[in-house]
């Protein structure tokens, strides 16, 4: 670098111009460096976690991203209203948009990230593959050429070696892609994926890639001064994800040799160096079985996944952004660096892995999370009672542990994720613990395909709900029951005998029955299935008390145990101690046992209120926004025909009819955000009985 | 306080023995209570779910808070009295938590003839009407039941404390702000309509209850008129015509859900002014009362050893332990509640009856409720007694026992003999709740004493005449006074006619109690004005 202007500008308070963990993660550091912080919020995030914890909040509008976090203007000037002398994007929404970067510094703001410049080179795909090329950073073999004669093509594929991948240049989405294991097959190929190309984007012109079987995802950490010096902190291997998202992230790559991690490194760092780079920012390669990497693209922020980088190196890297956004020189040199164990990420986000891990939203009636300690970290953003909207993305937390070895790491993992109970949204805890215990996982054998390998056993979320968790349900109710005397009795007479819930009558010993739902979700009881309505769809479980004991059957089981509550941690002392947690809210009750979550309903007799059938109506599935409705009143409608389709982050759901029958009325527009379990229309079926 | 200490040796021998009898006596009554809380027996619970009606002990669980408590009166009502079974005299009887209330609940059982009322049916509602009353519990009538016993219509109808008192005391507790619920969710015929019409408010199962002064049979009868029993008094034509009824009732479930939310709305609070503090479990095990109590009643024993097992902490804060040892007085606490004991141990004389007089004038002057453990043979007699002024002595403490107005609960633990049972509360003496262990006897005397006076007496008899018999004679003619008086001083044959309200488990008296003492607590306790005693 030839102009080195070592002024400092010291940042004396900082705009973070994000949400979520991601921003408190930030406070955290901001508040070790003694600097002010500033928080945004939209409508739905007035009270969310990132608010509380900065030092000022700013309100900048809905709660849509568009209107609120995506908004420049509106950032830039809550910087300057609140003096704040620099903006941190965090990742996503603005962190990788040059105009913002630009037009904080026409505001005299520091943008925490890289030159406007750096961030241009890198944003366009195919530009960067030309900046890295040239900078003899290795790209993955292919054709891009103007001659796209069928000669040239099948020429080209045979120089790469097959497998290769055929791809329309305006292709996405899976459309126009082909994948061509040998030279016999290119033909046949080529005119289908010729076919499809114009069909879907009316331009057929084709890429050819080589195509790596079992690639692995591994990403190098750099770091630049606006001095001129770069360094790199390892990698990182994101091998594991679902559908190009990250799920498992770990530091180092198991197996990466000194070399290749020196030659990774450098080559990254090289890269860098060469688009004048400053901050933080992560190359991406695919690496074959081989050992060969292969640029994919530069991010050019904060990754989601830095914690692991931070877990081995023990550096700060928000700290690193500040200072090297100030204009100090890096705090240490490639030499300096070094790392020590293994580190994990996951992260656990509010979906539904049994139904295409769609989106979970609502609110976190229960959370509780493992104890924070040198091993274990968590970042999150949220805590218990909060909401997860249908806004912003859905994750709840990142979990991250470190060990010494990588198999300590997922020893301490496994244990965490136990420990990491949520209710209220549905969460992919268990097919996290699914991967992380997985063979395949343990022994390393990592490739992006992972998920899609396995797929059939990481989603064997196996929670066959049987007597013993009734049981334990009606343990935790008698209980919690116990413990809790004063909202049952109107009087002034507090320990009378009459509060107690054990069901004592004369000349008897005392039981009391509880009866829970046998249609919860997750109890696949293939018994109930040939069954009609009118038989009992429920459950008892009776507790006999004898003078210490409690005997406590449910079907053929029987168990005579001793039972203690203490919050919400349930012990049942049989032969052994079993330790579970359990929650409840209204009628649901979720038993936490070792990792995983088994959802119950209690039981009570339904009653419409004078003869009024509530069947008539359809009701939102989740939180979500109204996209389009497709009948108006009035309108009779068949068997299964759609009738509104309803959004929840960016998934569309169908709501269908019932039945054949009219519709009577219609209660929402599109447009309009609703709530789980909210009536969308009124249906009558035909010919209804009085 | 100073707590008791035993000395029963849970390891002896004698303990073991008195358990074995105890458990026997114990289990042979849970059997029974069992049988009994079977009701009509398995055919006729069929056809009674079959109608898609809850049987009525899960009819009266389902009111209940969950898990709440449930004290059932007079379980042997009716027992072997007449000649055929009539569990439970066909009505349940108890109280329980409702909404957070402690409410009297009287539930016809349908699968016992019907649910219809035989005499002691009728004095079994009155009876836990007029608990209702003296605690001041609001009363829930689960009704399902044909009404009067015909064939018994003597024993049922015309007297002052028959059916009709049934409705004279709804009004009258309704004057006094005692809720009346009525939920009908059967036939409600004839001078049984009065239920459901003469409460605060009623509610009716739809398809289920129906009431009428006169069922289709007798419309026919009188009049030719035929009508289908849902037309003539369904839940549709009391809620939307005649305005009979508050409330229609999908079914069981949503009448019972029904009844709690009206307990709910009560606007009730029982306020206690009192000095009540935490509870503690007595320092011995309340179980081991079976080993304390001596399987034969004639053989002595302290009954502190029971107060230890039934009070708080077994602390025991004795009156005048040097005076009148034969009773044993003194303060304690049950489930928190302050309680004056008044416990026999041993035959009455006249300084323990004085004692007896004093201490419950001061727990009356205290508003302290009073608990008899009843284990008495009478008061001494002979020369020396009568003259002493026994039987004044003894109306000391039987005028004290009578105007005495704070809630007085009995258990007899052994002998209830002739006047100790009135010095000790027996029933006549209006004691809120009245229990009885099994193993306990009540009668005028003893069996063998009753045979010794009337042997004695035909005895001189006959030395008038000159005539003599043999000892042989002698034990034929006592032997069948004596068997009667066994039968009839057996705890069954008393719980069976209502002598009491109950038998119960000595293991249990400690909670039959505490829930006893709370129940009356709703009721604020009177001033005592007592009669005069002759000095």
């Amino acid at each position: 670098m030839t102009s080195q202007k070592n002024c400092i500008k010291p940042i004396k308070k900082v705009l973070i111009a994000n949400r979520g963990e991601i921003a408190c993660r930030i406070i955290r550091t901001l508040r070790k460096l003694d600097i002010d912080s500033v928080a945004l919020y939209s409508d739905a995030d007035k009270t969310a976690q990132h608010v509380k914890l900065a030092d000022e909040a700013v309100y900048i509008g809905a709660s849509p991203a568009a209107e609120s976090y995506l908004c420049a203007e509106k950032i830039i000037s809550a910087a300057k209203r609140t003096g704040a002398n620099a903006i941190h994007p965090g990742y996503g929404f603005l962190s990788e948009n040059s105009n913002f970067a630009k037009t904080c510094e026409e505001n005299d703001i520091i943008f925490i990230g890289p030159p406007t410049s750096a961030i241009d080179a890198m944003g366009s795909k195919a530009a960067a593959k030309d900046i890295m090329e040239k900078a003899e950073v290795p790209l993955v073999p292919g054709y891009h050429e103007e001659d796209q004669s069928d000669e040239r093509l099948l020429a080209e594929a045979s120089k790469i070696g097959y497998p290769v991948l055929l791809k329309a240049a305006l292709g996405g989405g899976g459309k126009g892609m082909r994948l061509v294991e040998s030279a016999d097959e290119f033909q046949e190929n080529l005119d289908s994926c010729k076919r499809e190309a114009i069909a879907s984007f009316g331009d057929d012109f084709m890429l050819i890639e080589k195509y790596i079987t079992e690639p692995r995802h591994v990403e190098i950490q750099v770091f630049c001064d606006q001095l001129g010096n770069g360094v790199y902190l390892f990698e990182r291997d994101c091998s594991i994800q679902r559908r190009h998202q990250k799920v498992i992230e770990e530091a180092p790559a198991p197996g990466l040799s000194d070399d290749l991690r020196k030659q990774m490194g450098d080559t990254a760092v090289r890269a860098a160096k060469s688009i004048n780079y400053v901050g933080a920012g992560t190359f991406e390669f695919l690496m074959d079985k081989d050992g060969s990497f292969y640029f994919m693209e530069m991010n050019t922020r904060l990754q989601v996944e830095h914690p692991v980088t931070e877990k081995i190196t023990g550096q700060d890297l928000v700290e690193w952004q500040i200072r090297a956004a100030e204009g100090h020189p890096l705090p240490c040199s490639q030499e300096d660096l070094s790392f020590n164990g293994h580190a994990i990420e996951v992260r656990i986000y509010a979906e539904t892995p049994e139904n295409e891990f769609l989106p979970s939203t609502g609110k976190i009636q229960y959370l509780r999370t493992p104890e924070e300690n040198e091993h274990v970290r968590i970042d999150s953003g949220v805590i218990q009672g909060d909401e997860v909207s249908v806004y912003y993305d859905p994750m709840i937390a990142k979990l991250i542990v470190w060990d010494k070895t990588r198999s300590g790491a997922i020893h301490r993992m496994d244990k965490a994720l136990k420990e990491f109970c949520v209710t209220g949204v549905n969460t992919n805890i268990e097919f996290l613990r699914n991967i992380n215990t997985n063979n395949d996982f343990v022994n390393a054998k990592l490739s992006t395909h992972f998920i899609e390998h396995h797929n059939e056993s990481l989603l064997a979320l196996t929670k066959s709900i049987d007597n013993k968790h009734y049981i334990y349900a009606a343990l935790y109710q008698h209980l919690s029951e116990s413990s809790n005397t004063n909202n049952r009795n109107l009087s002034l007479d507090q320990q009378s005998p009459w509060t107690t819930v054990n069901g004592w009558s004369l000349n008897a010993t005392p039981n009391r029955v509880f009866r829970f739902n046998t249609d919860s979700t997750n109890c696949l009881d293939n018994e109930a299935e040939d069954d009609s309505s009118n038989i009992e769809k429920n459950i008892a479980v009776t507790l006999t008390f004898e003078s210490n004991t409690i005997i406590a059957s449910c079907g053929d089981s029987s168990i005579q145990c001793e039972a203690y509550l203490k919050d919400d941690e349930l012990t049942v002392i049989t032969g052994h101690a079993q330790r579970l947690y359990v929650s409840q809210f209204d009628k649901k009750i979720t038993l936490f046992i070792d990792g995983k979550a088994y959802h119950l309903s209690t039981y009570s007799a339904e009653f419409s209120a004078e003869g009024d059938d509530d069947n008539g109506q359809l009701t939102a599935p989740m939180n979500g926004r109204i996209v389009d409705v497709f009948v108006s009143a009035g309108e009779s409608v068949e068997l299964d025909q759609p009738l509104a389709i309803l959004e929840a982050m960016k998934m569309e759901h169908t709501i269908r009819a019932p039945n054949a029958g009219t519709i009577s009325e219609v209660f929402y527009a599109p447009g309009d955000l609703i709530d789980d379990g909210a009536p969308l229309l009124a249906f009558e079926a035909p010919n209804e009985k009085g | 306080m100073p707590q008791i200490k035993s000395k029963a040796n849970p390891n002896s021998e004698a303990f073991h023995c008195n358990v074995e009898a105890m458990q026997s006596l114990v289990s042979h009554l849970q059997e029974t209570v069992a049988t009994i809380a079977k009701g009509g027996g398995e055919r006729s619970q069929q056809r009674h779910l079959a109608r898609g009606k809850l049987l009525p002990r899960d009819r009266v669980k389902q009111l209940l808070d969950p898990g709440s408590p449930f004290l059932e009166l007079c379980q042997l009502a009716a027992h072997e009295v007449y000649g055929e079974d009539v569990p439970a005299a066909g009505v349940i009887c108890g109280i329980g938590r409702v909404s957070g209330q402690e409410c009297m609940i009287v539930a016809n059982d349908a699968t016992v003839k019907g649910g219809s009322y035989y005499p002691l049916s009728v004095k079994k509602h009155l009876r836990a009407q007029t608990i209702a009353e003296e605690n001041n519990l609001p009363c829930i009538y689960l009704v399902d039941s044909g009404g009067a016993n015909l064939p018994r219509q003597d024993d049922v109808f015309p007297d002052k404390e028959h059916f009709g008192r049934i409705f004279f005391n709804q009004a009258n507790m309704s004057a006094k702000n005692i809720p009346q619920i009525a939920v009908v969710m059967g036939s409600c015929t004839a001078g049984g309509a009065y239920v459901p019409a003469m409460a605060d408010e009623s509610i009716i199962v739809k398809q289920q209850g129906t009431i009428f002064l006169a069922g289709p049979p007798l419309v026919k009868a009188a009049t030719g008129e035929v009508v289908s029993a849902e037309d003539l008094g369904g839940a549709e034509v009391h809620c939307k015509i005649s305005g009979v009824s508050d409330y229609m009732a999908e079914n069981d479930e949503h009448a019972l859900q029904l009844a709690r939310n009206c307990i709910s709305r009560l606007n009730r609070k029982k306020h206690l002014d009192f000095d009540v503090t935490e509870t503690v479990p007595p320092a011995y095990p309340v179980e081991d009362v079976y080993g304390v109590v001596p399987s034969d009643l004639k053989t002595p024993y302290d009954v502190r050893e029971v107060i230890a097992r039934t009070v708080d902490g077994s602390e025991f804060d004795e009156f005048k332990a040097l005076y009148g040892t034969t009773l044993i007085c003194g303060f304690a606490r049950i489930h928190g509640y302050p309680v004056g004991i008044v416990a026999n141990n041993g035959i009455l004389f006249a300084e323990s009856a004085q004692k007896g007089a004093h201490f419950i004038e001061l727990c009356a002057q205290r508003k302290i409720p009073l608990v008899f453990l009843q284990n008495i043979t009478g008061f001494m007699v002979g020369q020396k007694y009568e003259a002493g002024g026994i039987a004044k002595h003894g109306a000391k403490m039987v005028t004290a026992v009578a105007t005495a107005k704070v809630p007085k609960f009995t258990i007899i633990i052994g002998g209830s003999f002739g006047a100790g049972n009135y010095g000790m509360c027996g029933r006549a003496y209006d004691p809120r709740f009245m229990f009885m262990w099994p193993n306990a006897r009540i009668s005028v005397m003893g069996g063998e004493q009753a045979a010794g006076v009337l042997a004695q007496i035909k005895k001189d008899n006959m030395a008038r005449t000159g005539d003599s018999w043999t000892e042989k004679e002698e034990a034929d003619f006592k032997q069948p006074v004596i068997d009667t008086y066994d039968k009839q001083g057996h705890p069954y044959y008393a719980s069976a006619r209502l002598w009491d309200d109950g038998v119960i488990d000595p293991a249990q008296t400690r909670n039959v109690l505490g829930l006893a003492i709370s129940a009356s607590l709703n009721q604020p306790i009177e001033e005592t004005r007592f009669g005069l005693f002759r000095m």
